[in-house]
């Protein structure tokens, strides 16, 4: 009689591990990012409002 | 005695960050960036080249949010079809509610952003992209109407008026006439796609022209909106917006996609195998036919890239616009 065969996932911790790292990083990232650009932007506004001193 | 059971390990795949990035569609974000920077730079309006960046990255952001909304949406369409399958959602990678999450999130982002940096009437435009695209076309036509990407094609449009309005705060007419060109192409660039696909379409519950009213209305449609586009294509040149490159090109690229969608309309790509011809022949009709639809789809991409590429250049380098009409 043939063995039967049953497939079951295998939960692999470290490959978990490593995805989980890999998009920790990457939405660390893009954070880092956002914050960059909002404060480039605000600055650039308001410069664009600033009267010259001379 | 029965022998156990032998254990067929089989991994289970851990979502990696490139599967989020799947979910934003990074290819159909390229044709949006692309469009809309020509926009942006067609308003011929001084801009500071950090904010026009933002502004930019804004509307990729944007249509990359739509995008994880229509995936999280039509993961059971995508389940389905051969050519979607293996997203991120029906693949099983990423849950659904996380691409639900992730293009809310992103959409009010890229809006807030979009109007923090340029203008409310580019975010305005922006936003109501967005919705279009995740409500009106994913949530309603997509599944309701034959006509789906006709309608829907307006989100894949907006673009250009987006940048024009990011760069000048304004949308003109020449800004609308971009959109109208997008508008008018999409129909027999999907259309010329649904022919040879239309088997994955059908299996999947979606009512595209070719499964609802057949190849052969399919195609003479496909016909009809080339015949529409050349015209709207050549305007550019009339209203003071494109040049004698961008005419050139308007011009005989059409006459290329016009004779390819001819033949198309010659063709049987979508047509069921005849019957009654015998052995591998029965196939070749139907397989010439399938080569033209997908000629017309390649060229296609290729029209709309370089007209685009034309009036970017065009209006980069200086190039006075023709105006034939004054």
């Amino acid at each position: 009689m043939m063995p039967e065969t049953i497939e079951r996932p295998r939960y692999d911790a470290e490959a978990f591990r490593k995805a989980r790292a890999g998009r920790n990083i990457a939405l660390g990232l893009g954070l880092m990012a956002f914050v960059i650009i909002v404060f480039v932007v605000s600055v650039i506004r308001m410069g664009a409002n600033v009267q010259p001193h001379f | 005695m029965t022998q156990p059971a032998a254990i067929k390990i089989r991994a289970a795949v851990p979502a990696l960050w490139s599967d989020y990035l799947q979910l934003l569609k990074p290819r159909v974000m390229s044709l949006v960036v692309f469009t809309a920077l020509t926009g942006l730079v067609c308003a011929d309006t001084a801009m500071n080249p950090v904010l026009a960046g933002v502004a930019i990255l804004c509307i990729a952001v944007g249509a990359g949010a739509s995008g994880a909304l229509n995936m999280w949406y039509d993961a059971d369409i995508d389940a389905r079809m051969r050519r979607t399958r293996g997203r991120p959602v029906p693949a099983g990678k990423v849950a659904g509610a996380e691409a639900l999450a992730l293009g809310v999130t992103l959409s009010l982002f890229s809006v807030m952003l979009m109007g923090m940096t340029t203008n409310w009437l580019a975010a305005g435009l922006l936003a109501f992209t967005i919705l279009f695209y995740a409500v009106v076309y994913t949530m309603w036509l997509k599944r309701s109407t034959a006509q789906n990407i006709v309608i829907g094609g307006l989100a894949g449009a907006l673009p250009p008026a987006i940048g024009w309005a990011a760069a000048s705060g304004d949308a003109p007419l020449n800004a609308w006439l971009l959109v109208l060109i997008i508008f008018v192409w999409t129909p027999p660039h999907f259309w010329a796609l649904s022919l040879y696909t239309a088997e994955d379409y059908a299996r999947a519950g979606v009512p595209m022209m070719p499964v609802v009213k057949g190849a052969a209305s399919t195609r003479r449609q496909i016909f009809l909106y080339s015949l529409a586009l050349i015209p709207v294509c050549l305007a550019p040149a009339f209203t003071g917006l494109g040049g004698p490159v961008y005419l050139a090109i308007a011009a005989t690229g059409g006459m290329v996609f016009l004779l390819l969608a001819w033949r198309v309309l010659r063709s049987k790509a979508g047509d069921a195998p005849d019957e009654r011809i015998e052995g591998e022949d029965r196939l070749y009709a139907v397989r010439a036919g399938a080569k033209d639809a997908r000629n017309l789809f390649a060229v296609s991409i290729l029209y709309l890239a370089l007209l685009f590429a034309a009036l970017l250049g065009e209006h980069l380098l200086g190039v006075a616009p023709l105006e034939l009409l004054s």
